[in-house]
């Protein structure tokens, strides 16, 4: 490491005094926006294929300016996936058109050399997903990238790999407006509606009242 | 473009080296480019198992070939640090004492005033009880964005605060409160629209005041969130537990609360809101806790000696330098710099007499363990006494080498500052913790180069929070000596209960569970019956994962840890927060009373909060007979 990089602090630390005064240290200039730091952070702009074989960048295509639903699963995996796609598919049902429109639900595969686009069309029909629920897969490399930067990680290395305990939150959120949250894709369908509704129109309608 | 800490342009590379400097301190004073010393006015925080100052943010297992095969508590996280800034510049800031208006427009009512943009789940219970409705004491709390200095190396961040209308600050104007006077908190949402939340926060509140013993409708449920525009008229008894019920009319003096906290819980939002500041301090008085050393307790007097103390632990982007919050975390977020009443590492003036600190973690995750360090005796082991827990007087002082608090624990402690005149000691933690998940258990975690990482940092070596710089003198200290204080009695935990329930807290595929189903605003676990007493089972099945478990309502006792009476004399006590630590089994004692409606159990880490460790339950007239809910 360089005395070059240090440098830089000896600089905070000589300033000291100068600084003394209440809080006003300058903004660097130009630094990113909020949106443009989250998308930096986390939504690496990978190539992938859709259940009809289209190609799509994920944030220029799927994820800018929408309000989303994302989950990771495997058209093999006979343990949650089943569960939460059905679910899923429900909360499609109770949401109606507005999925396509309003909403653009997103499944990623986190076995893209099997889940190749035919597999996943044939597990999207299966499972009664209508258009606006797209299913995903691309290089294994910018899948697993994508996964790490949406954070559908486990702190554990050892149970991060084993693909049965993969994380099975749905990931629901509102890019323009950088709103961001999850809630279990096992949570009742029309619970993960109320919340993905929060985020369509955060503006919207006052607490529910019941005792 | 890259920018050092001065907001100068740098080379992409030079920005990589302050980056690698930032997140390995130990390297610099390997180098000897730095003495200790400075590196301290730098803030730059030294020693060894740095490991969470050096990798801040997230929890996340970011691709680190040395944690292959590594057990879940040590991995660490993978973003960038925050910008260094200097420690112990910056004067402590106090509160403000939250201040009373004279009349509310419109009026309180007791029906929500739905009309005029009031949200709130229920009418108020108190009035069909004979409170005297209105309330003597009225308060206006309006929530809203504000602009606050948290380090002088640091620009203007913008936050969320709480506005009394005479002052608007983050944490927000501490109530002063006393039993026997009700009060009602207009709760007003002037957030921001969400396009100017600066990259998170959902302007959508329900401000819950933690523990009260308050009746449902007024309890800040997660569920009863309220939009930009309107409010919720919280009315708030001040009120012993049993005053409706086996201790009428004024309740068992046994259940005095004393430190309480306001905060925002707004369903799946929790982390990020109470994160941008809608945090605030409640303080209960009475006839014997009653803020002047020489009455009642003689505890040392408030304001001047009794210093309510608001711990977190934040990030901020080294390149914008704002505030930032890891919005893609489930497990937990590690802040690597440490704000006290919202400022970053202050000092505090202290004379050389006794102190009533009231220590609180807001979070996000971390557990603090603190300890009173001299820096020139650091072999010294500086004892100090914890009076309450939870915000509960224990029956009597319990002196200790430290304590160690969850987020949402309280710990109330007195400082003798006289050993110390003349000299500065430090509030620090040095209990090490690398992820969301709990601090690290001992022997089980290496760092990059082979050597094991500790549970406890040797002293001097932790996280500085606080410096007390002890000067002055020779006025008297009116408090009595923590040796000869007694406080109250435990209330007596003999009465079998009505019914003992299970809770298995699971994580399913990253699913956070209580017996084996998810959170819902709409599903109620289990019927409590009003007035009765029940024991609670809670089990941790999720591994590594420590979960600080509170329920709403009332106060509980641990009966047990793992079949044992708790170990630490400090738990013998009422709380409201409980640890469940790995692989343990708490019982737990309730009495639930007087007051009807929903409440939730949830973890605290707000992070596991937000990501469903949660169930509704409430409390009728007639109670259910489920065992495992």
């Amino acid at each position: 490491m360089s005395l070059a990089g240090l440098a830089s602090f000896a600089g905070v630390a000589g300033a000291a005094g100068g600084l003394a005064a209440a809080g006003t240290a300058a903004a660097p200039e130009a630094a990113p926006s909020p949106r443009e730091r989250i998308r930096r952070l986390y939504f690496p702009n990978v190539a992938l294929r859709t259940q009809d074989d289209q190609p799509v960048r994920f944030y220029d295509d799927l994820l800018k300016d929408k309000a989303v639903t994302i989950n990771f699963f495997f058209a093999r995996c006979e343990e949650i996936c089943p569960l939460v796609t059905a679910n899923l598919a429900k909360v499609q049902k109770l949401l109606g058109d507005r999925v396509g429109r309003d909403l653009f639900m997103y499944s990623i595969s986190l076995k893209p050399e099997q889940d190749t686009p035919a597999r996943l069309k044939a597990y999207a029909e299966m499972h009664g997903a209508r258009p606006g629920w797209t299913f995903l897969t691309g290089a294994p490399a910018d899948v697993e990238l994508l996964r790490r930067s949406l954070g559908f990680t486990n702190p554990s290395a050892k149970v991060d790999k084993d693909l049965n305990q993969h994380i099975g939150n749905v990931r629901y959120g509102n890019e323009p407006l950088m709103l961001w949250a999850a809630c279990p894709g096992q949570a009742s369908a029309e619970w993960i509606v109320e919340s993905v509704s929060w985020v369509i129109h955060p503006e919207a309608k006052p607490a529910m009242s019941q005792g | 473009m890259y920018y050092n800490a001065l907001g100068e342009r740098v080379s992409r590379r030079r920005y990589r080296e302050m980056l690698a400097a930032a997140k390995n301190r130990r390297e610099l004073i390997a180098a000897g480019l730095h003495n200790r010393r400075d590196l301290f006015k730098m803030g730059l925080l030294t020693g060894t198992g740095m490991l969470v100052a050096k990798h801040g943010l997230s929890s996340r297992a970011w691709a680190q070939p040395f944690q292959q095969g590594t057990p879940n508590l040590c991995a660490g996280a993978g973003l960038p640090a925050s910008p260094p800034t200097r420690s112990f510049v910056v004067p402590l800031p106090i509160m403000p004492v939250a201040q009373t208006v004279a009349s509310l427009s419109p009026a309180p009512t007791i029906a929500p005033n739905t009309g005029a943009g009031e949200v709130r789940a229920a009418p108020h219970q108190a009035p069909a009880l004979g409170f005297p409705f209105p309330p003597p004491k009225l308060y206006r709390f309006t929530q809203q964005a504000i602009q606050v200095s948290q380090s002088p190396d640091l620009p203007l961040q913008t936050i969320w605060g709480f506005n009394d209308g005479f002052n608007a600050t983050s944490p927000g104007p501490t109530y002063v409160a006393h039993y026997g006077t009700p009060q009602l908190t207009r709760n007003i949402n002037a957030l921001p629209p969400v396009t100017q939340n600066g990259g998170f926060g959902m302007p959508s509140v329900t401000t819950h005041l933690h523990n009260a013993h308050n009746p449902s409708e007024s309890d800040g449920n997660p569920c009863d969130f309220y939009e930009i525009g309107h409010f919720c008229d919280q009315y708030y008894p001040n009120v012993l537990a049993g005053f409706n019920s086996d201790h009428q009319p004024n309740g068992d003096i046994n259940e005095s609360l004393s430190t309480l906290w306001y905060h925002d819980h707004r369903v799946d939002f929790t982390s990020q809101n109470t994160y941008k500041g809608l945090v605030g301090y409640y303080l209960l008085f009475n006839q014997f806790d009653t803020g002047d050393e020489t009455t009642g307790f003689r505890l040392p007097s408030f304001p001047q000696f009794d210093v309510p103390l608001v711990f977190a632990d934040k990030v901020y982007d080294p390149v914008s330098h704002q505030l930032a919050f890891d919005l893609f975390s489930l497990d937990g977020i590690m802040g690597d710099k440490f704000l006290v009443n919202g400022q970053i590492q202050p000092f505090f003036q202290v004379q050389p007499r006794r102190y009533r600190f009231r220590l609180l973690d807001t979070g996000p995750s971390r557990f603090f363990e603190f300890f009173l360090t001299d820096l020139n005796n650091l072999g010294a082991t500086n004892p100090f006494w914890v009076i309450g827990n939870d915000g509960n007087l224990l029956p009597a002082p319990v002196q200790v080498q430290s304590v160690r608090i969850g987020v949402a624990e309280r710990v109330d402690i007195i400082i003798d500052f006289s050993q110390f005149a003349g000299k500065t000691v430090y509030l620090e933690n040095r209990l090490n913790q690398l992820n969301g998940m709990g601090p690290v258990n001992a022997g089980q975690c290496t760092d990059a180069n082979g050597n094991p990482v500790p549970t406890m940092l040797p002293a001097g070596q932790g996280n500085l929070l606080l410096q007390f710089q002890v000067r002055g003198g020779g006025a008297p200290d009116g408090s009595a000596d923590p040796r000869t204080q007694t406080f109250y009695q435990l209330p007596s935990t003999n009465a079998t209960p009505r019914i003992t329930r299970t809770f298995k807290f699971d994580r399913l595929n990253g699913q956070w569970s209580v017996n084996g189903q998810f959170m819902d605003c709409h599903t109620f676990r289990f019927q409590v019956q009003q007035n009765s007493v029940e024991n609670w089972i809670l089990t941790n099945a999720t591994g590594d994962w420590t979960h600080p478990v509170h329920i709403h309502l009332e106060e509980h006792q641990i009966l047990s840890r793992n079949r044992q009476p708790p170990p630490l004399a400090i738990e013998r006590s009422r709380k409201d927060v409980t640890q469940l630590h790995p692989n343990e089994r708490v019982l737990l004692f309730f009495r639930f009373r007087d007051w009807l409606g929903k409440y939730p159990i949830h973890c605290h880490n707000v992070v596991h909060e937000d990501h469903a460790m949660m169930g509704l339950w409430h409390v009728q007239a007639v109670g259910d007979n489920v065992l495992v809910p």
